[in-house]
């Protein structure tokens, strides 16, 4: 309590919830009548929060409220005049047993896609427990992702399992591909969707039975917007742009070319037919992403084949060096653990 | 149109947080969303208005806090405003940008409402 004026600001409670101080966000000088709900007729009461003339920032609350005749006004705790005292008797003639409902504010902070994030996290780990090594291949529609699949499969040629997940709103002509192809496939139709979100995608790893050691594609839905904003928890996002496309694409959208962290420029053997100026595509990704890598590829051809799958083995190497390095700690923990055993029954 | 997606995680944040403070009712909804975030602000409100009915935040005002982008400029070597991605810094024409402000998709606080008094279970002795 304030031994100064009594108010206890540290007793401030609404319903008997205390408040965090980081809910008590009403500014000085803010007009309360414009956050006061309109036409609602309960009254209107917050916590202020303020320096008083004894030094201590303290929470004071239920001094503001709206009057019948729909004017606003707060109370100091310190200015006990004529009206304040109306206000008290009006106050007090309000039933106990109905109360009004009580505005208040009730802080929040959390990111949005928060939900996604943690899920994402979830596949991240059980992706690293198996040393596997996830893709999350994004683009326009058309841009030639599947046949870059299926080219993959085949060109991957069982250096170590490999697993696909497809993402599209309808059929599952696309995993039926892959599965041609002789990799395991999970189709998630997304329906209405145009993403793929973390839980999606920890649905299909269900499915999957992921080999240990895998190279796990993950074809999102043909979208070169939305895709960007839902992690799934792969290693790396890879856009696929196609040179029959705007070069310009990457300042068009933005998001998705800073969010990737390979670009490849598929259907390089079109080029001489089509006006592609492949140095604006990749100064401008390079615009948005400074950093973001580069690999040329036609997918019919396999021209550039040879760099995109050096890509996926040294990705496949990192993850098999990070599992192995948590196993090792796990298994120099295990050992001072049992030591730690022999001590205790030793002793 | 990912802010359908974005609103539902919104809306369960905002539900979850009222039902977790005893509220019935929430009123407003205050979101800082970045400029240079995945998200259009008018794409979120309209989601926003179609998800909310019939839940604890039907009716309830959505404020949207829109944040200035801000970046590190790799050859100032200092902070920069950046209003969108793909431009340059404003002082030296580099691309060597490195985003620090203005991509959250944050809620930040919500006003809720409750009659929990009325609610309340009587004591033992009460009528």
């Amino acid at each position: 309590m304030c031994t100064t004026c009594g108010c206890g600001h540290a007793e401030t409670r609404i319903d008997g919830k205390p408040i965090p101080v980081s809910s008590a966000s009403v500014r000085d000088g803010e007009d309360p009548a414009r956050r006061a709900p309109t036409g609602s007729g309960y009254r209107y009461v917050r916590v202020t929060r303020e320096t008083d003339g004894h030094g201590q920032v303290h929470d004071h609350g239920a001094y503001g409220h709206r009057h019948a005749d729909g004017t606003w006004h707060s109370h100091r705790h310190d200015e006990e005049d004529a009206r304040d005292a109306a206000c008290d008797t009006e106050a007090a003639s309000t039933p106990a047993e109905a109360p009004e409902p009580v505005p208040r504010i009730v802080s929040v902070e959390r990111d949005l896609l928060a939900k996604n994030d943690a899920i994402a996290a979830a596949n991240r780990r059980f992706l690293d427990d198996r040393g596997a090594f996830a893709l999350n291949l994004v683009s326009s529609p058309g841009s030639g992702k599947t046949t870059l699949l299926v080219k993959t499969i085949g060109a991957w040629d069982g250096r170590t399992p490999i697993a696909v997940i497809e993402g599209d709103q309808q059929t599952s002509r696309d995993a039926d591909r892959v599965r041609e192809a002789g990799a395991p496939a999970v189709q998630v139709n997304t329906g209405k969707g145009c993403h793929l979100d973390a839980q999606m995608v920890a649905n299909a790893l269900s499915r999957l039975a992921l080999a240990d050691e895998s190279l796990l594609l993950i074809e999102n839905v043909g979208n070169l917007v939305c895709p960007a904003a839902f992690d799934l928890g792969e290693a790396h996002k890879v856009v696929v742009l196609s040179v029959t496309e705007g070069e310009d694409k990457p300042l068009k959208y933005p998001d998705m070319f800073r969010a990737a962290d390979l670009l490849v420029l598929n259907k390089i053997d079109l080029l001489p037919h089509v006006e592609f100026d492949v140095d604006a595509a990749i100064a401008y990704a390079r615009r948005v992403r400074p950093d973001i890598e580069v690999i040329l590829v036609s997918a019919r051809t396999g021209e550039g084949f040879a760099d995109w799958i050096a890509w996926l083995e040294r990705g496949i190497q990192e993850a098999a060096s990070r599992r192995a390095d948590v196993v090792a700690a796990l298994h120099r923990r295990i050992a001072a653990a049992e030591s730690e055993l022999d001590r205790s029954a030793a002793e | 149109m990912h802010e359908m997606a974005l609103a539902q995680s919104m809306l369960e944040i905002v539900e979850q947080t009222a039902r977790d403070d005893g509220a019935d009712r929430v009123t407003v909804v205050r979101i800082e969303i970045g400029a240079l975030s995945h998200v259009e602000p008018e794409a979120l409100r309209f989601c926003f208005d179609a998800l909310t009915r019939g839940s604890l935040a039907d009716g309830a005002r959505l404020d949207i806090e829109s944040t200035a982008g801000a970046a590190w400029c790799m050859p100032c070597g200092m902070a920069v405003p950046l209003a969108r991605l793909g431009e340059p810094c404003p002082h030296c024409g580099s691309y060597q940008l490195a985003v620090f402000e203005g991509d959250a998709m944050r809620v930040r606080e919500i006003e809720v409402a409750s009659t929990r008094r009325r609610a309340r279970a009587p004591l033992q002795g009460e009528a």
